[in-house]
Parts: structure tokens; C-alpha cells; sequence
């Protein structure tokens, strides 16, 4: 049963062989069919492997499956194989199952586009190479995995390549991916050089066996977050997330809220055992989640473009996973990864279905009182919202306090106040988000109007299943609060992850604790009522009394004006100026010469040549006499 | 004696190859060297071979010259003609021929040495030329008759005149 | 006997010569004389290495030569005239076909 387990990321690779080659001579049914299919049956197999996974003893994790040496080179090795234990499981599932049903809304988003077999082969890639980085069984395999996933998303958000706009922010996110794939390199050579393998089993022996100096810990566990940085949209790397939104709304709903901006997370989980050797990196880690939990929080407040909304939301909703990871608590990061892909994604799409309903505008002061027109996606937006502002009994309830419970009881106060004020403004802005658009005035363009109209099947039916899940999926992993040993989820992670000593909270505190927690996200819905429901005008006096503070929320802090001044300028300059002095004089120059003087030269052979028949003798006569002069010598 | 007769023989050989880049007048060239033809032949006798002496005389000053004189004759050049009169490439000739000159030097420098006298079973005799050259030199006599064969075809062809129409 | 040297030195002035006078004569026959010369210096110092090393070699190759020169002289000689024939004039100047 689990021998095949192998075969998960290759059918998404081979339907992308198939639609690269014959893509455009097929008929636009097939495609769609061929695409949602090659990830459906990842998602089986998935399943089956699960199944088989959960029957094998503990003691054979990982399971793996070399499939051939792929380098070698002196005593450098790295095998083309896969893994399969229960993170990879969880990823390979979330992965699968979510890209299924976003497939299957794109048959229905993406149906008047014209490069719509484009943005499926595209799909296909992306999805093989996710499952790649997930099922790595070690650092190179997983980094081509990882490279793959940075190069599909330029793919997908450049995918209108003729807007400006569009292919910018997919340059955008190419190169700020790839400082943070600097770092990540950087601590893959050095767990070369001194573990002298790059597969997990061995990296894991080798820290257990104390092989690695404690400084060589930290600084490759640093190297590694610095590539989670940038991949997961993390303070500083962030400023690629929102502009990502140019991109197609179930790409986004994809790879930026369900799988791609999660592979940092997971891979610092990967990595467990690296950071609990390192409390340190553990701390950076959790600082770093928790500011920008609290920091893209207060960009979302003020920003009018739905989708935007939602990117600054998913920024800090990673930094949540990375506070998980950072405490210690490497399960509930996860737990948080798997329900967030379900309410984050279903938030997307069902943006997408208001953008479709409402002609392609996505301005949240242009909408209001949408629900009357949109009776399937408003109760699946507002299920989404509730779950992501952590109200209990819905998925993102159970995730967000298993992560705040185990920041509190690990002794981090400081990460776990930066995590309730997050709370509170993810409450504010979701809500503010849900009235805005779909209840109160209706402040909508006539034209526009006009044409409403609810999404077809094809994309309603993944929002539904969606929302469902995100309803449903957090009852795997019940905290102590509510009886012991129901957390399975944690349970089932527990061979994998080296999570440190968890120390146990008394009853009383973690009821506290969840009641703060509800506290907060009731308290934040709250207001968002009070500021555009009950009394309208309080925003604006809000704004024209603090002018500065809400255009500096607006602005984003200027950190795109400021990268642009201290990075982006100078190297473009001083690119300028290596093009204009050494490639068109030196380079160019030099080639051009070549050129010229070969004819040159030639040129002046051609003088000997006058047709004299004494000039000809004379070159013989100079010829012999070179000749006896070496054999002379 | 052989010394005065070589060093006679060597001095009107000179001279007469002087006499004949000097001389403009084509046909003087043509006669100063049939002289130096002549001469080489004598040198040759003296050097012990008398059959490529006779050979030397009857084909070189006899046959070829006579060829030569042919062709002065229907090129019938009146006045002749004087020499270059770019003088840089006189000396550039001059200044390539001194250092031919020179390395020639050089490279004989070696074989200055006394001649011995040649025991007399291995006399230049026809007999000897003969016996050899029919035996380890066959094969280079038999195409060099084929070349001859050759030119005489070539030389008929290429001067025959075309048939008028 | 007579030394080796006198020969070798002899020839190499024959030759020296023949290469003078090829270079100042303007007439294509006056050229070609020359050129026999430069070819009777060569045949008079492979005999007298011949002597010299007492072997019949040198004699062969002397006769090689000479029938060579025959057959070249011909030919030559009735590309001479052709060539005259052609441009009314034997100067090696003017005949500059092969040029560039």
C-alpha cells in the first residue's frame, strides 16, 4: 500500500510534458479534464498512502524511495528520492486536495482567457514541483523543488504578461525569492561541508550525535529562515505578496495562501531538529513570525483592493505558523498551515466570485449590500471569515489557539502579545472587509450593476466543499481544554517533529487563555461593526483627525518607496553604467575588432599577391631560406 | 694539374655567367651559357664522372640551348631591355640574396673537408650507371621516361596552331 | 686531389648567381636561362658529394635531373611562345594574371 507514494508527484508532471508538447493542438475540454485529473490522482494516491502509512510501525519513518543517483560527483552525492512520513503526508494532502478543487474553479474562472491551456500546463508544473519540495528526502532535491515552485509562481503572476503591472510584480517576486534562496544555498553547503550528506535521515544523526558545533546550528538554521523569509513573505521579504495579486485569482488562492508561501514553513518543521538544538534561531524565528503577524495586521486595516486585503492577511497569518514553529510548538504551526489553507483559499476563490460577479472590479468602497445578489458566495465568505478571525468551533479557531496557548506556556509573553493584538486586527479588518462589500449601502457603478450575477457551478461547488473543510477540519486536533489525548493531529506528527520539553498548563490557565482568545476575535468583529455598520462616519473622522497615521497604513509604511530609493535605483544605475562602459566598449568592442582585423589582415595578404612572377620567386627564395635557417639551427 | 685546370675551368664559368647577366643582347646570354654549360661538363669529367660529363654536354649545351636559340630566334626582341627601374626592389633582392649567401656558407661549413680518391670498382662508368640504375633505380627511370613522353605531347599540343575555320 | 671544399664553394656562387639573375632580368627568357643555371650549380654538387661519399647516387640523381630540365625546357619554352603570341611582348612585367 505505501509503495506508491512515489508515483504522487509524477502524474502532475506528466500531464504537464503532455500539455507543453500537444497543448494547443488538444481540444479545451480534454485539457481541463486531463489537468484537474493528473491532480485528483495525486490526491488518491495520496490517501492510499496515508492508509498504508498509518498501518506501518512507527519505527520504519521515514519511508523512502530512492528512485537514482542523480549527482555524483567525488564524495558528493544527492539521490533522486522520495519520503513519505506524516508531515509529508499532511503537505501532500493539503496540496493535492486543495489544488484539486481550485483546478476545477479555474475551469470555470479562466474560461474566456486565451491562454487558458498556458495557465493549466503551468498549473500542472506547479503542482509537481510543490510535491517535489514536500517529498524531498533531502536539501538538493527539495531546493530543485523549491526553485520550481519560485520560477511557476513568475509563471502565474506574469500570466497577462502584456500588462505592465503584471509582469513587474512577477519580476518582483522572482528576484526577492531569490535572496532568500541565497541564504537557503548558503546553509545547504555548509550542512555539506560538515555533515557530508544532504538527506534528512542524516542530517538528523548527525545533530543527535552532537556532530555539529552549536554556533554551525544556528547560523544553518538562520540560513535556512532567511530562505523561508523570502519564499513565505516574512518581514523583510514580504513586499512581493501583494503585489502578487496581479496575477490570476486562483493562483493566488493557490500559491499564495494554500502551498507556496507555506513551503517555508514546512521546511523549517523539516528542520525541527535544527532548531530545538538552537534556542536562539527558535527565538529569532518567533520573533520574527510575531512582528510580522502584528505589522502586515496594520497594512491590511486600510487598504480598499479586496485582494490586497487578503495578501496582507495571509502575511500575517504565516507569521503565525513561524511563531508555532519558533515556540517549540512545530505541530501547531502545522495544524495552523493545514486549517489556513482551507479558509485562506476558499477566501480567494470566493473573491474571485465577487470580482466575477461584479465585472472585474475589486474595489471594496465601490461594493456594498452584495449579498442579496450573491447568495452562494456571501455565506461562504463570512464562514471563511469567521474561521480565519478564530471564532470557536471553526477550524481557525482550534489552530490559532493551539499556536497562542503554546507561545504563552513556553514562556515567550512577548510573541504571544504581538499574537493577540494580531488577532484583534485580523478580526477588524476581515470584518470590515465582509460589511464593506456586502452589506450596508449600495455604493455600486450602475454599469456594473447591471450585469451581477452569481458564479456558475463550476466555481460555486469548490466554495462550498471549502467551506465545509474549513468548518470541519479543525476538529482533528482538540486542545487539552477539552479532554485529554484529542489532539490527533499533534499526536500524529509527534515520530517527526523534535519538539522540546512542552511544558503542561494547568486547566484554569488554558481556559483563560482560550477565552482571551474568543475575547479578542468577538471584541475585533465588534468594532468593525460599530465603525461601518452602526456609525458610518467613524472612519472618516478617524482619518481626518490622524491624516498621518492612515497614510502611512495606506502607504505601507513607504517600505516599497524605501527599497526601491536604497536597492532597486542603485543597481539599475550602476548596471547602466557597467552596460555603457565595459559591455558595449569591451565586450562588444572586442568582438566587432576581431572582425575588423581579420579583414585586415587579410586584406594586407592580399598585397603580396601583385601577379609578378619575380615577387613570387622572391617569396620562394624567403621561404628556402627560412627553411635551411632551421634546419641549420 | 688537375688544380690549374680546375681553378681555369671554374674562373671561365664564372665569368661567363657574369657576362651573361650583364650582357642585354638575348642571344649573347644565350651563347655565354652554352660556355658555362661547357665549362661544367669539363668540371664534371674532373670530378671522375665521365659519363654525366658527356651527358652534361650533349643534352644541356647541345639539346636545350639549341631550344633556346630556336625561340630567341622566332621572338625576335630587337633592342633588349634594360634593367628594373624601381631600384627598391634591386635591393631588396640584393639584401635576400646576400643572406642566402650567407646561410649557403653556413651550411657547407661542414663539408670542407679533403676529398679521398675513389677505389676503382666503383668508377662512374656507364657500365656501373647502367647496372644501376636498371636495378635499384628502375622505377623512377621508367616514369622519367614516361615524363619525357609527356613533354614532347605537351610542348606539340600547346604550340600546334589553331585550324583556321 | 682537389678539395671537396673548392667545389662546394663554386657551386653555391653559381647558385648565388643564377638567383641574382633571375631577379634583375625582365625577360621571361633570360629568367628561364637563369634558372638553368641555378639547376647546373645544384648538379655540380651532388657529384662532388658523390665522389666525396663513393657512391653512384648522386650520379643518378644528376642524370634524373637533366632529363627533367629537358623535358621542363620544352614545355616551358612553348609557353613562352604561346605567351608571346598572345601579347606581343616577352617583359614578365606585363604579365599579371594572377594577381590578387
Amino acid at each position: 500500500m505505501t509503495d506508491v507514494f512515489w508515483l504522487i508527484p509524477f502524474l502532475p508532471l506528466l500531464s504537464t510534458i503532455i500539455l507543453a508538447v500537444f497543448g494547443r493542438k488538444l481540444p479545451k475540454a480534454y485539457v481541463s479534464f486531463q489537468a484537474c485529473f493528473a491532480v485528483l490522482a495525486s490526491f488518491i494516491l495520496s490517501v492510499i498512502s496515508l492508509v498504508g502509512l498509518l498501518q506501518t510501525g512507527q519505527e520504519h519513518y521515514p519511508l523512502v524511495k530512492n528512485l537514482f543517483t542523480w549527482i555524483q560527483a567525488g564524495s558528493f552525492k544527492a539521490n533522486l528520492s522520495l519520503q513519505f512520513d506524516p508531515l509529508t503526508a499532511i503537505m501532500v494532502l493539503v496540496v493535492s486536495g486543495v489544488g484539486f478543487l481550485i483546478h476545477v474553479y479555474s475551469v470555470g474562472y479562466m474560461a474566456d482567457d486565451e491562454g487558458y491551456k498556458r495557465y493549466f500546463t503551468y498549473m500542472n508544473l506547479f503542482t509537481f514541483s510543490m510535491l517535489l519540495l514536500v517529498m524531498a528526502s533531502n536539501l538538493v532535491l527539495m531546493f530543485v523543488g523549491w526553485e520550481g515552485v519560485g520560477l511557476c509562481s513568475y509563471l502565474l503572476i506574469g500570466f497577462w504578461f502584456e500588462k505592465h503591472s503584471a509582469a513587474n510584480a512577477g519580476k518582483k517576486a522572482f528576484i526577492v525569492n531569490r535572496v532568500g534562496d541565497a541564504g537557503f544555498l548558503i546553509g545547504i553547503l555548509f550542512i555539506l561541508t560538515h555533515v557530508g550528506s544532504t538527506e534528512f535521515t542524516a542530517i538528523n544523526k548527525a545533530v543527535a550525535g552532537g556532530l555539529l558545533g552549536p554556533a554551525v546550528i544556528t547560523l544553518v538554521a538562520l540560513l535556512f529562515f532567511v530562505g523561508a523569509i523570502g519564499k513565505s513573505a516574512q518581514i523583510p521579504l514580504y513586499i512581493w505578496l501583494p503585489d502578487a495579486m496581479e496575477g490570476p485569482t486562483p493562483v493566488s488562492a493557490l500559491i499564495h495562501a494554500a502551498t507556496m508561501v507555506t513551503a517555508g514553513v514546512y521546511m523549517v518543521s523539516r528542520m525541527s531538529f535544527l532548531y530545538t538544538s538552537s534556542a536562539i534561531s527558535g527565538q529569532v524565528v518567533a520573533v520574527i513570525g510575531g512582528i510580522t503577524a502584528l505589522f502586515a495586521a496594520t497594512m491590511a486595516l486600510t487598504q480598499n483592493d479586496i485582494k490586497r486585503v487578503l495578501a496582507y492577511s495571509t502575511i500575517s497569518q504565516i507569521g503565525y505558523m513561524f511563531i508555532g514553529c519558533g515556540v517549540g510548538a512545530y505541530a501547531a504551526g502545522m495544524f495552523h498551515l493545514y486549517t489556513h489553507a482551507f479558509f485562506k483559499s476558499l477566501l480567494f476563490l470566493a473573491a474571485g466570485s465577487v470580482m466575477h460577479a461584479m465585472s472585474g472590479e475589486l474595489n471594496m468602497q465601490k461594493m456594498g449590500g452584495l449579498r442579496k445578489y450573491l447568495p452562494l458566495t456571501y455565506p461562504t465568505f463570512l464562514i471563511g471569515a469567521i474561521a480565519i478571525a478564530g471564532i470557536p468551533f471553526l477550524s481557525g479557531f482550534f489552530s490559532k489557539d493551539a499556536i497562542l496557548t503554546q507561545a504563552f506556556a513556553s514562556g515567550n509573553y512577548f510573541v504571544y502579545g504581538l499574537g493577540i493584538l494580531g488577532a484583534v486586527l485580523t478580526s477588524f479588518y476581515m470584518f470590515r472587509l465582509i460589511f464593506l462589500t456586502f452589506h450596508g449601502k449600495e455604493r455600486l457603478d450602475p454599469i456594473a450593476k447591471k450585469h451581477i450575477h452569481e458564479s456558475p457551478p463550476m466555481m460555486t461547488i469548490p466554495l462550498v466543499l471549502l467551506a465545509i473543510f474549513s468548518i470541519l477540519a479543525g476538529y482533528v486536533g482538540l486542545p487539552a481544554a477539552f479532554g485529554k489525548n484529542l489532539d490527533w493531529f499533534g499526536h500524529f506528527l509527534e515520530p517527526v517533529l523534535r519538539t522540546g520539553h512542552t511544558p503542561h498548563l494547568s486547566m484554569p490557565i488554558e481556559w483563560l487563555l482560550i477565552f482571551i482568545a474568543t475575547s479578542v476575535a468577538v471584541i475585533g468583529i465588534f468594532i468593525a461593526y460599530i465603525f461601518y455598520i452602526k456609525n458610518p462616519k467613524i472612519p472618516h473622522d478617524l482619518v481626518k483627525k490622524f491624516p498621518f497615521v492612515y497614510k502611512l497604513l495606506y502607504n505601507k509604511y513607504y517600505v516599497d518607496e524605501a527599497y526601491d530609493a536604497v536597492i532597486v535605483n542603485p543597481t539599475i544605475k550602476g548596471s547602466k553604467i557597467v552596460y555603457d562602459h565595459f559591455d558595449l566598449k569591451v565586450i562588444d568592442g572586442a568582438v566587432n575588432k576581431t572582425g575588423t582585423s581579420v579583414r585586415f589582415a587579410g586584406k594586407m595578404l592580399s598585397y603580396l599577391q601583385t601577379g609578378l612572377l619575380k615577387d613570387y620567386a622572391l617569396i620562394f627564395l624567403i621561404g628556402a631560406i627560412i627553411v635551411i635557417g632551421i634546419v641549420l639551427l | 694539374m688537375a688544380h690549374i685546370l680546375f681553378f681555369l675551368l671554374a674562373f671561365v664559368c664564372v665569368i661567363s655567367v657574369l657576362g651573361m647577366i650583364i650582357s642585354k643582347n638575348q642571344a649573347y646570354n644565350a651563347l655565354f651559357l652554352i660556355l658555362a654549360f661547357a665549362c661544367t661538363g669539363g668540371l664534371f669529367a674532373l670530378l671522375g664522372a665521365p659519363f654525366i660529363a658527356t651527358v652534361q654536354i650533349i643534352i644541356y649545351a647541345g639539346a636545350i640551348m639549341i631550344l633556346f636559340v630556336f625561340v630567341i630566334m622566332m621572338i625576335n626582341v630587337r633592342e633588349g631591355l634594360p634593367p628594373e627601374k624601381k631600384k627598391w626592389t634591386v635591393y631588396l633582392s640584393i639584401g635576400v640574396v646576400v643572406v642566402f649567401l650567407v646561410e649557403l656558407f653556413f651550411a657547407v661549413k661542414g663539408t670542407l673537408v679533403p676529398l679521398g680518391t675513389a677505389p676503382v670498382e666503383h668508377a662512374a662508368t656507364p657500365a656501373n650507371l647502367g647496372r644501376i640504375l636498371f636495378t635499384q633505380y628502375l622505377y623512377p627511370f621508367e616514369i622519367t621516361s614516361l615524363l619525357i613522353i609527356v613533354a614532347i605531347v605537351g610542348a606539340i599540343v600547346l604550340v600546334k596552331k589553331k585550324e583556321e575555320q | 686531389m682537389i678539395p671537396l671544399s673548392y667545389f662546394i664553394i663554386l657551386s653555391v656562387v653559381l647558385f648565388i648567381l643564377g638567383t641574382i639573375a633571375f631577379f634583375i632580368k625582365r625577360d621571361l627568357i633570360t629568367q628561364f636561362m637563369a634558372v638553368e643555371i641555378m639547376l647546373n650549380a645544384a648538379n655540380l654538387a651532388f657529384i662532388a658529394f658523390a665522389k666525396a661519399s663513393n657512391s653512384l647516387d648522386g650520379h643518378v640523381i644528376v642524370f634524373f635531373i637533366i632529363t627533367v630540365a629537358a623535358a621542363e625546357a620544352a614545355v616551358g619554352l612553348a609557353i613562352i611562345l604561346l605567351v608571346f603570341r598572345q601579347r606581343k611582348t616577352i617583359k614578365s612585367e606585363d604579365i599579371r594574371e594572377m594577381k590578387g
